[in-house]
């Protein structure tokens, strides 16, 4: 485990405030975990653990609810998620195309994070934009109706 | 406050947004401001209007011109000749054949729409509070709050007929008459937000589109079954709704439309809003309450009802974000008037996300029981590429495939549960002939087993077999009896998992083999996929008589597998090819097919090396 750093130091003052600030809300659990995954960008082990500690609850409780929800990650994510969506609209408009084309791009399969870590690739149920099939998100920006490589090259290229 | 003489209303759902709305809404501001004109236009924020596939779309009032497509460049046209010369821009509207539709009510899309619960969406500036109530907003809750006394209030949604939007179609009012004649202290409403079936958003664009409107429909309930407290259960790939929500309620309290003694009565409420963090299966109605409480979103099973011990224990409603925007409606219009549209057993409409092959794709709201023609081709606009129509899905993950023998079926719930799908939250996926129904099921199975929570086993590993067989089958090794299975499998689940989750997971499954029994023989028994969309099942063939021998396939191909020369031209070793398609991509002058069926060279190979192994064993 690498020694904790001054930076990390300053996350957890953060994290320890938001959890004293929602302690005594009625069950803020869910809440606090995705507080703490906005200032960590992830939830690994130690955090939960310092959680554990803070809130006097079982680390397993912690560790249960973390991996029950999609949203929660305990692996370090890239600067961008790249959510190519897999819903049913995209589904019959061709995203399983789009993923093979976006994962040949940036060189990983989904879950993954580039070399560079650049872009987390994942895959999601739906955005909710099931007119413009088949979508992917980066960030909070929607691209619609990708058909080329040409196209997804373009894109990729404006997020550094 | 000026009186300005244009309102310019932008639409920004998602769609939209997606499309560039809020850069054509920068822009607008730019020129406006540039011209000098922000005195004389007024510049809306709305929510969804509709009609996605038109999108960046746009109205102008006083006259109600619709403009779609817009693009950042075409804002200066318009306010140039539209806003100071006053001729709309002709280019911008909507074509239908030969005919130009300027006004936004002829809009062939929204023809055999009924707005109801839609009625403010894409109509007002969801953010303003002052907007929701010009249009009626919050009369229903003073009405209700002074003059009703909450058994009057279920009376009225029981003599409406209204029944839950999220899919099972209980009726409303039998949950609210349990939580009504519990005594206890405490009760909770329970607004479930969590739209987690893929191809579904219309509750996502009712919380964006006009938030007052829910939070108003969820008071209507906790004054009738004596709740004070609320929660809005919001998924988190939501950002939008969950923040307009939150404004709403902040708007509300700021001027007493929430907090204590609401309309000068005894009646006191609070909401809060509480996001998911992606998982399904928080859809339903138990496991949601259990996200609420910050646990594992499992569901618990059923008696004890939500309605007798429900969020912290105590008797609880949870109801659709659909639902609750029917109530104002019904409570100003009376329940006579809204059990007027609709069939015998299902009242009101029904919003549906109508997406999939066709024309217009978007956000509908048409009474219960129009049928699944009307909506794909008469609001739907057709089928698109010129391909015929196959199947349509109804109901998301839980619900089930209907065909063309199926489209004169008026939509409500017994209907469609009769014929093996489901009304679900109202995703309607429209599949054109090019699709393959085992590669469909396939896709629901596999989100059925990603989403499962694993707490009860034929739930668990039920759907998890379904889905090994599926993908057998679409590999080419399928077997006899595998449809046998399939259908015992899938029946044994749905008697005896837990929740709906599993509880209906098979329908999609068992809706295509009934309907598309043959494509699952052709794939098990020809090995053949005849809509070419399963690699295992098809190939690729060079048609030498079109091929021109430029050897661009050849340099592509990945597996270098395609050899020949300008002479002979080129032909595919169908052994090494590994079926990305790049051939068929690049080829200039499109000779390459997909042909359905395995390649003989294939199965050859494939023998040869099952002897060989036999002998060396």
């Amino acid at each position: 485990m690498n020694p904790i750093s001054q930076q990390d130091n300053l996350l957890y003052d953060k994290l320890r405030a938001v959890i004293a600030e929602r302690k005594n809300l009625r069950n803020p659990l869910i809440e606090i975990l995705r507080n703490a995954q906005e200032i960590f960008g992830y939830l690994p082990i130690e955090v939960q653990e310092f959680i554990a500690q803070e809130m006097n609850i079982p680390a397993s409780k912690i560790y249960g609810v973390v991996t029950f929800y999609n949203f929660f990650s305990m692996k370090p994510r890239g600067k961008y998620t790249l959510n190519i969506c897999m819903g049913t609209a995209c589904f019959v408009k061709g995203a399983p195309r789009l993923l093979q084309m976006i994962s040949d791009e940036l060189g990983v399969e989904v879950g993954e994070t580039t070399s560079d870590g650049r872009f987390t690739v994942s895959a999601v149920r739906c955005v909710g934009a099931c007119s413009l099939a088949p979508v992917f998100v980066i960030g909070e920006d929607t691209f619609g109706r990708i058909e080329t490589r040409d196209k997804i090259n373009e894109i990729l290229k404006k997020y550094d | 406050m000026s009186l300005k003489r244009i309102d310019l209303l932008i639409c920004c759902g998602s769609g939209c947004i997606s499309a560039g709305a809020l850069k054509i809404k920068e822009r607008f501001h730019a020129v406006l401001s540039e011209k000098g004109l922000t005195n004389e236009i007024n510049i809306i924020e709305t929510g969804c209007m509709g009609p996605c596939d038109y999108g960046p779309v746009m109205v102008i009032y006083p006259e109600g011109i619709f403009y779609k497509k817009v693009t950042p460049e075409d804002v200066d046209e318009i306010v140039a000749e539209h806003f100071v010369k006053g001729r709309p821009v002709q280019r911008l509207m909507l074509q239908d054949e030969d005919k130009t539709i300027a006004a936004h009510k002829e809009v062939p899309f929204y023809q055999k729409q009924v707005k109801v619960a839609l009625a403010n969406c894409g109509f007002i500036d969801p953010e303003s509070l002052e907007e929701y109530i010009a249009t009626g907003g919050y009369e229903a809750l003073g009405t209700v709050l002074t003059q009703m006394t909450p058994q009057q209030a279920i009376d009225v949604v029981k003599e409406s007929g209204l029944r839950g939007r999220g899919g099972a179609g209980f009726p409303t009012h039998m949950k609210w008459k349990m939580v009504h004649d519990r005594k206890e202290d405490q009760k909770y409403v329970i607004c479930n937000g969590d739209e987690g079936d893929p191809g579904a958003f219309m509750d996502r664009s009712l919380l964006e589109g006009d938030p007052h409107r829910i939070l108003e429909g969820m008071m209507l309930c906790a004054y009738s079954i004596g709740a004070s407290q609320g929660f809005f259960y919001i998924r988190a790939e939501y950002p939008l709704a969950i923040k307009r929500i939150k404004q709403a309620i902040e708007q509300a309290r700021e001027v007493g439309l929430m907090g204590k003694n609401i309309f000068g009565t005894d009646f006191c409420f609070e909401a809060e809003v509480r996001t998911g963090a992606g998982a399904f299966v928080c859809g339903e109605e138990m496991a949601l309450i259990h996200s609420i409480e910050g646990e594992r979103g499992n569901p618990t099973p059923k008696p004890p009802y939500p309605a007798v011990s429900g969020l912290w224990g105590k008797p609880t409603v949870v109801n659709n974000v659909e639902t609750l925007a029917n109530l104002p409606t019904i409570f100003v219009k009376g329940a006579k008037w809204f059990s007027t549209m609709g069939t015998e057993t299902s009242k009101g409409t029904k919003v549906f996300a109508l997406t999939g092959d066709i024309r217009n794709t978007g956000l509908v709201e048409v009474p219960m029981g129009t049928t699944l023609r009307e909506m794909i081709f008469d609001v739907g606009g057709g089928m698109i590429g010129g391909n015929e129509f196959k199947a349509v899905q109804l109901g998301g993950p839980s619900g089930g495939c209907l065909t063309a023998e199926h489209l004169d079926v008026p939509v409500d719930y017994e209907t469609l549960k009769a014929r093996g799908a489901m009304m679900g939250s109202g995703g309607v996926i429209v599949m054109d002939d090019q699709k393959c129904m085992v590669n469909v099921a396939k896709f629901f199975m596999d989100f059925c087993v990603d989403e499962s929570c694993g707490k009860c086993s034929p739930c668990r590993i039920g759907l998890k077999q379904m889905y090994n067989i599926l993908d057998r089958i679409t590999k080419g090794e399928g077997q006899e009896g595998d449809i046998e299975e399939l259908q015992r499998l899938g029946e044994t689940v749905a008697k005896i998992s837990l929740c709906g989750l599993g509880q209906t997971a098979p329908n999609p499954v068992l809706s295509t083999i009934r309907y598309f029994r043959n494509e699952y023989e052709a794939h098990i028994k020809d090995k053949a996929c005849h809509t070419k969309v399963c690699r295992d099942l098809f190939h690729f063939k060079i048609d030498k008589s079109r091929c021109i021998g430029c050897s661009l396939c050849s340099r592509k191909c990945p597996a270098n597998c395609i050899s020949g020369s300008r002479e002979d031209k080129y032909t595919i070793g169908q052994v090494d090819c590994v079926k990305c398609g790049n051939c068929q991509d690049v080829c200039p002058v499109k000779a390459i097919d997909r042909i359905p069926g395995i390649h003989s060279d294939v199965t050859a190979h494939k023998e040869a090396l099952l002897k060989r192994k036999a002998r060396e064993d």
